[in-house]
């Protein structure tokens, strides 16, 4: 049963990752990203990381995804045209060197079968994922997740300063050096 | 319950798909979701070894690595942004001027 | 057949379909006679008497409506990207559909179509995903002004989300479990608020959970676009915003998305902070001093909970004037985060403090 479960949600997440690579339109590439997604997210979910799954919904296809299209949006992107001798040439390596990354991944699993174990225990079942998940994240792992804010921080800062564009940019030039 | 290697096979195809979109593809964008991509592979091999060894250490280093690809997309993004602004171009192929 | 039906697994499954399809089937009636309701209570704040001719009291005024629509010209515009078109009506209504799985209606097991330990954390996962169909719709109809209202609105439905999340917080340190059935559970009996006087124990007459209501319900008027939030589908400013382009069924499927989430979000706001099914006690409650009513009753009380919710969602809508954008964004991101962020250190001071001593 979770077989089964498991297995359409990977094909789904290999046909829409696949679909991602080779459409020409990037809105439809975002929107099977965000397909890919919510697929992983069903994955994590039989993975006993239910909160995991709900936070990869809310973070990356509620949040990046729509990010993306925005900027998609915004830059008004058509259809890309990728004709060319070249650019063929490339396309041809690209695919190469990717199912070449496929052959050894196979090659090394294939040496180092690793199966799961007979009889499983549920550990999750008794105090939930979420309070035992709170409870490393607040005690062995505080220090990253205090620097994770600094880091957001920081980031939100730069992508302020980033995109605020040229004019005016150059007139606070001198402000933004002195206060920065 | 799944076998292990069934999901780390899926990691390791999804992880090649993303290797083949930043190879192939020229839009910076479709480059920038490869890399989402790739991420993400990696996110669901740290998930299933958590599963597997019941730690929940994997699953916390999940949590800050789509902390940290968040603001790394916003940042990219606003970088790509600026670039549009300045060569009103996203193809990646079109931005050489640093070229020898 | 009968060895198929003596697995759990199987039995569980066919009742929660049942039960889905029960809450769909429900939903849908309840949406349209929302929007008559809607009209009436206009009419009246507006000193007229809204739809009267279609039936008595113009009750069949639903019907002859979803008739007309099912009966217009669908026009797809020429440059439009077909599929997008297609889809984005569709993601209106899925994520506040999904949503009514978790919410409980009634005492468990019976009235929960299902219970999962993160019911919280689906709900704000859904309202993520609503972004989306704004977004597409605003855009696949490759028109200015659609456009721009899907823009806008997508700008301030995710800014808003912030803060709605951020305000179920002091919730979920009150209740210790992000499960909708655990935090109703623990909304039941009574409860001493100071001396003399017993309330029921439902989150808003708990001192700490009444800022973080407000800014809820301020937080879901943003989320479903209802005035005064509205700008983006704002009818004589942008057209009419993202759904400028769309006629017919894709139409009426996303004034219908609207109308869910709206049920939606009140099911939630009465789930966290009215005590979902909990009766208040007295006679006809089911818990507390003189309660032990049936197990129907619990959803007679969640419905009337609603329906007050609800009235008060049109009542607000046809009293306030529209908020400007920039004044909408500003008061979003520099007022309510704040706010609710303030509201997480208060709860979680006076419930450590609490605790303590």
């Amino acid at each position: 049963m979770l077989a089964a479960l498991f297995v359409g949600f990977a094909a789904l997440l290999v046909v829409t990752s696949l679909m991602v690579v080779l459409h020409k339109n990037p809105v439809t590439s975002a929107l099977f990203l965000v397909l890919a997604f919510c697929s992983l997210a069903g994955i994590y979910l039989l993975l006993r990381a239910e909160f995991l799954g709900m936070v990869q919904i809310v973070v990356y296809a509620g949040a990046i995804m729509v990010l993306f299209l925005f900027v998609i949006m915004y830059l008004n992107l058509q259809h890309d045209v990728e004709t060319g001798l070249q650019i063929a040439v490339r396309r041809g390596i690209g695919w190469f060197v990717g199912v070449l990354m496929l052959l050894t991944g196979a090659a090394l699993l294939k040496r180092g079968w690793a199966l799961g174990p007979a009889n499983e225990v549920l550990p999750g079942a008794e105090q939930g994922n979420v309070a035992a998940i709170g409870r490393v994240l607040y005690s062995r792992y505080l220090f990253p997740f205090e620097i994770t804010s600094i880091l957001l921080l920081v980031a939100m800062i730069g992508v302020i300063v980033i995109a605020r564009g040229r004019s005016r940019a150059h007139a606070a030039g001198g402000g933004a050096g002195g206060g920065a | 319950m799944i076998p292990l290697s069934w999901l780390i096979a899926l990691s390791a195809v999804v992880f090649a798909i993303g290797v083949v979109g930043v190879l192939v593809r020229r839009n910076a964008l479709v480059i920038f979701m490869s890399i989402e991509l790739m991420l993400n592979a990696a996110n669901l091999a740290f998930v299933a070894f958590a599963n597997q060894m019941k730690s929940l250490d994997g699953q916390v280093f999940v949590f800050f690595v789509m902390t940290v690809a968040a603001a790394e997309v916003a940042i990219g993004l606003a970088i790509i942004v600026h670039l549009f602004r300045l060569r009103e171009t996203v193809f990646v192929d079109e931005i050489h001027l640093l070229k020898g | 057949m009968a060895a198929l039906w003596s697995i759990p697994a199987v039995q569980a499954a066919t009742w929660a379909f049942v039960k889905a399809m029960i809450i769909l089937n429900g939903m849908l009636g309840v949406v349209s006679y929302l929007i008559y309701a809607e009209r009436k209570i206009c009419g009246h704040i507006q000193a007229r008497t809204g739809p009267n001719r279609v039936g008595p009291l113009g009750l069949l005024q639903p019907i002859a409506d979803v008739l007309k629509l099912l009966f217009k010209e669908e026009f797809v515009p020429a440059s439009a990207n077909k599929v997008i078109f297609f889809i984005a009506p569709i993601l209106a209504v899925f994520p506040a559909i999904v949503t009514f799985a978790v919410i409980p209606m009634g005492p468990p097991p019976m009235f929960v179509v299902t219970d999962i330990n993160v019911g919280l954390l689906l709900f704000l996962a859904m309202s993520s995903l609503g972004v989306y169909a704004i977004t597409l719709g605003g855009w696949a109809s490759n028109n200015k002004y659609a456009l721009l209202g899907g823009l806008r609105s997508s700008a301030q439905m995710i800014s808003y989300e912030l803060a709605m999340g951020l305000s179920t917080i002091p919730v979920l340190l009150k209740s210790g479990t992000l499960s909708l059935v655990g935090i109703v559970d623990r909304q039941a009996g009574w409860y001493q608020v100071i001396g003399p006087l017993w309330l029921p124990n439902w989150g808003i007459f708990h001192w700490y959970l009444v800022l973080p209501f407000v800014i809820f319900l301020i937080t879901a008027f943003a989320e479903t676009n209802r005035a005064p939030f509205d700008l983006p589908e704002a009818e004589g400013e942008l057209v009419a915003g993202f759904h400028t382009e769309y006629s017919s069924m894709k139409w009426a499927l996303f004034f219908l998305g609207e109308y869910m989430n709206m049920i939606v979000i009140s099911s939630i706001a009465v789930t966290l902070f009215f005590g979902g099914w909990h009766g208040p006690g007295l006679f006809f409650g089911t818990n507390g001093w003189l309660s032990e009513g049936p197990p129907w009753m619990g959803l007679v009380w969640y419905l009337v909970k609603l329906g007050a919710l609800m009235f008060f969602f049109i009542w607000v809508r046809w009293t306030f004037p529209r908020l400007r954008y920039d004044q909408l964004m500003g008061f979003g991101w520099k007022v309510l985060l704040p706010a609710s962020i303030v509201n997480v250190l208060i709860a979680a001071l006076w419930l450590y403090a609490r605790e303590v001593m």
